[in-house]
């Protein structure tokens, strides 16, 4: 099977790697995807004009990629896509990509919510916002741990 | 010796700086000593993990510091 991790500190097309993915894997029956964006609107302090996500070179790669060896060896899956931006986007800019292919569906859907769930709370990420021209960071959220909890 | 420090997330608003060298000797409590009290106080939460040299340390009393190594402070991940 054919993992692909990648952290990039650029913009990327979702739709376009999303079809390189689903050409290189023509065997699969099904591919489950899940983009995250950054979300226009407002946090308590105004318009969020902006995010930024910071990380540690030593352990946030190297986590994604044993993050993806985890999934690969929870489900019979034909091919794993992860990519995870880095630095700052604005309103609709993607942040992550992550693609399952399987022969059959449900490993593919699980596998892409077990990585989704596992890079919301446990992989190496700072985040903070721009709102009312300050910048301030985001503390977890209890949601993101009860998350992660469904896969112990 | 001299350590490198790294302060990810909020503990680089903490610092002031994303990266310190310190000349110290060679253990976490004096580094915390001759930091400035706040900080210090704000790398001993609890919830902050420690790596050297990007390995995450699980068991900070059998912890060895070597000239040159890099400490880096992670506080709770928010991510994705």
């Amino acid at each position: 099977m054919a993992c692909l991790v990648r952290l990039i500190d650029g913009s990327f097309d979702p739709a376009a790697q999303l079809a390189a993915f689903s050409a290189a894997h023509a065997q699969a029956g099904g591919i489950a995807s899940f983009i995250g964006q950054v979300r226009a609107g407002a946090n308590e302090h105004g318009d969020v004009d902006a995010l930024e996500l910071q990380h540690y070179a030593p352990l946030t790669l190297p986590g994604m990629e044993a993050l993806a060896a985890a999934a690969q060896t929870r489900w019979p899956l034909e091919g794993l896509l992860i990519i995870h931006r880095t630095g700052q986007m604005r309103p609709g800019d993607p942040i992550v990509l992550v693609a399952a292919a399987a022969r059959h569906r449900r490993d593919a859907f699980a596998a892409a919510e077990f990585a989704m769930d596992h890079l919301k709370s446990d992989s190496w990420f700072w985040k903070r916002e721009k709102a009312g021209g300050e910048w301030r960071w985001v503390e977890p959220r209890e949601q993101d741990f009860a998350d992660i909890r469904r896969w112990a | 010796m001299t350590l490198r420090l790294v302060f990810l997330g909020r503990l680089e608003d903490a610092a002031g700086v994303a990266e310190r060298e310190i000349a110290v000797a060679g253990s976490l409590d004096a580094i915390m000593a001759a930091l400035e009290p706040e900080l210090s106080a704000a790398l001993s939460d609890a919830r902050i993990k420690l790596a050297v040299n990007g390995i995450l340390v699980t068991d900070l009393a059998s912890l060895t510091l070597r000239d040159g190594d890099e400490l880096a402070f992670l506080p709770p991940v928010s991510g994705g």
